[in-house]
């Protein structure tokens, strides 16, 4: 797995411009005129979000638009506080994001070392079963997986947002390649020694796999928190909505109150922005070495 | 004697260890993949019990059903859109950002930021934008003489519109798989071929790109599977309007399952759906085998 240096090392891809046309030469690379507008493109979303989550509703109802608001109103992100069970949402996101990154981590550890490491009966059969759900998209699979869910009484409690993901294939295959990258010696000598498996996997192996770990709890985490169409199914009573439900069914009761609705948007997205910002380099590995958003 | 022994072998610890997350993946993951083809011959709204099997009643409804028709259409519109415009936008912004200069962190934290904001999340931020009174979008379109738009409330529109915003999203993600393919283009190649006379346009087409051409394989497949199982979006911003404008498959499935009762019917749409992303997958695998260059 290559390491997640993508943000750190870059490498020009081509050489330095040829001479010859001097005297034209900005103070700047040429490629700010390309990037910088480019940035504001990506920015001007959530910025705008920002702006417009502490106007005024007459502010937020007016073109053309106002850019600098008469006062920073912050009382917006109380009143949907006040307004909506949002920290009941944001408690009940904060659970099942928790356990499902918990969950992983531990399940998906002990199957990922088992199929690494331990030659056992029907273990090649059973990884291709494995692997096969993860090329399965979710939509084709969502009745039936309502039906079982429903069957163990688990609809509108959360249970129904945690149990069908406290391990997934995803996981398991990722921690299996990163476990099958760590040198095998160490583990034999332990096992000369007479230590247990379960002893090699958590004094030894996990130790060394803290890259791997942080890349599965991340994406793990962006996944679980952002996810909307189950949630959408399975969960009507509104405390027991998450986040991005909660958003929804925000917005179809406040339609107009772009500023508060904005200010629910800023107060739902932080923690996984923060995530971001202080996890990029396991975001990218995470997205880099698999391909998962969501 | 034998039972300790029976228990430390390598047989009962790997399973032992494998179990829990077996076990779940099979009961959230393998089952309902049985079962799903299985619903698909039966007509269920989900409640009552024991449902009746109806042989190949539904997928001879869906041959003759307009509306799935018309959202199948809609889907490939938007597939055929959001593949080349998310691909090739990442492609060309790869090329800018791989490079080093002052800023440069920056500038693709910006690009990589859209990528974990949520599908809601960004729906939100889009309505405001592209709002046909007060938003920006109309605001900045107006100084170029353009519009104003209604975006996600205009028949012709309303597609488009969630084409522009899911492109938003999606760039980031594209960018940091090219970004990571780009560090395995051995600078050696490059040097090279500058060194024999090859200008920059010829350098990147019959050097980088060809080198590129695995992670623009995975790219175009995942995009494909991505765009075919757009939902989010149009459950929050259209609701599949305005007039079915934006009715996609996977909306006309949740629609069916889940507010109208029609179970049966739309785990057969499922089950179609889930063969035309097999299909196409594999059409693009082939097409990528042929085409794609693999170094190794």
């Amino acid at each position: 797995m290559s390491e997640g240096t993508i943000v750190e090392q870059a490498r020009p891809l081509e050489l330095q411009a040829a001479p010859g046309r001097r005297g034209r030469r900005l103070p700047f690379s040429p490629w700010h005129l390309v990037l910088f507008p480019t940035m504001l493109i990506m920015l001007v979303p959530l910025l705008w979000m920002l702006v417009t989550s502490v106007q005024t509703l007459n502010e937020t109802r007016h073109f053309p638009p106002v850019f600098v608001p008469s006062r920073v109103h912050l009382e917006n992100y109380t009143q949907v506080l006040r307004m909506a069970p949002f920290s009941r949402w944001f408690l009940n996101t904060l659970i099942v994001t928790t356990a499902s990154v918990a969950g992983n981590l531990l399940f998906c550890s002990l199957a990922g070392y088992a199929f690494a490491r331990i030659k056992f009966f029907g273990r090649e059969v059973v990884f291709l079963l494995v692997l096969a759900t993860l090329m399965i998209p979710f939509q084709v699979v969502m009745i039936p997986t309502f039906l079982i869910v429903k069957r163990l009484g688990m609809i509108d409690t959360l249970g129904a947002l945690i149990v069908p993901n406290l391990a997934g294939a995803f996981g398991v295959f990722l921690l299996r390649q990163f476990f099958r990258t760590l040198p095998i010696e160490l583990e034999e000598a332990a096992r000369i020694d007479g230590a247990s498996r379960i002893g090699i996997l958590f004094k030894i192996v996990l130790p060394l796999s803290a890259p791997a770990l942080a890349t599965l709890a991340v994406v793990t985490f962006m996944w679980t928190w952002n996810d909307f169409l189950w949630p959408l199914i399975t969960i009507y009573n509104e405390h027991n909505m998450t986040l991005q439900l909660g958003l929804t069914t925000f917005q179809g009761a406040h339609q107009t109150n772009t500023n508060l609705l904005m200010a629910a948007n800023v107060m739902s997205m932080l923690p996984v922005l923060l995530l971001f910002f202080a996890a990029q380099r396991y975001f990218i590995r995470g997205i880099a070495t698999s391909g998962l958003k969501g | 004697m034998g039972v300790r022994r029976a228990l430390r072998s390598d047989h009962a610890v790997g399973w032992a260890l494998a179990f829990p997350a077996v076990f779940l993946i099979t009961v959230f993951g393998l089952v309902p993949i049985v079962w799903s083809f299985v619903l698909s011959f039966q007509k269920t709204n989900l409640i009552a019990p024991n449902p009746p099997f109806v042989g190949l009643a539904n997928y001879r409804a869906l041959a003759k059903d307009p509306v799935f028709r018309l959202s199948v259409v809609h889907s490939l519109i938007y597939t055929a859109l959001f593949v080349p415009l998310s691909v090739g936008g990442a492609l060309a912004l790869a090329m800018a950002l791989n490079r080093k200069i002052h800023g440069i962190r920056l500038y693709r934290t910006a690009v990589f930021v859209p990528v974990v904001a949520s599908t809601i999340a960004t729906a939100i931020m889009f309505l405001v934008l592209f709002d046909k009174n007060f938003g920006l979008a109309n605001w900045a379109l107006e100084k170029v003489g353009l519009g104003p738009f209604g975006f996600f409330e205009s028949v012709d529109g309303a597609l488009y519109s969630i084409v522009a915003m899911t492109v938003w999203g999606w760039l980031g993600f594209d960018v940091i798989i090219y970004l990571a393919a780009l560090q395995g283009v051995p600078q050696e190649l490059i040097e090279a071929a500058a060194i024999d006379g090859a200008g920059r346009w010829s350098l990147f087409r019959n050097v980088t790109l060809p080198l590129l051409g695995p992670a623009t394989l995975f790219l175009v497949v995942w995009s494909t599977i991505n765009a075919l199982q757009l939902f989010d979006e149009v459950y929050f911003l259209t609701r599949g309007g305005p007039l079915r404008a934006t009715y996609v498959v996977v909306y006309y499935l949740f629609d069916l399952a889940f507010q109208r009762g029609i179970a049966g019917y739309a785990a057969a749409i499922a089950y179609v759906l889930f063969l035309a992303i097999l299909a196409l997958t594999i059409v693009q695998l082939w097409v990528g085998k042929k085409v794609v260059y693999y170094s190794s």
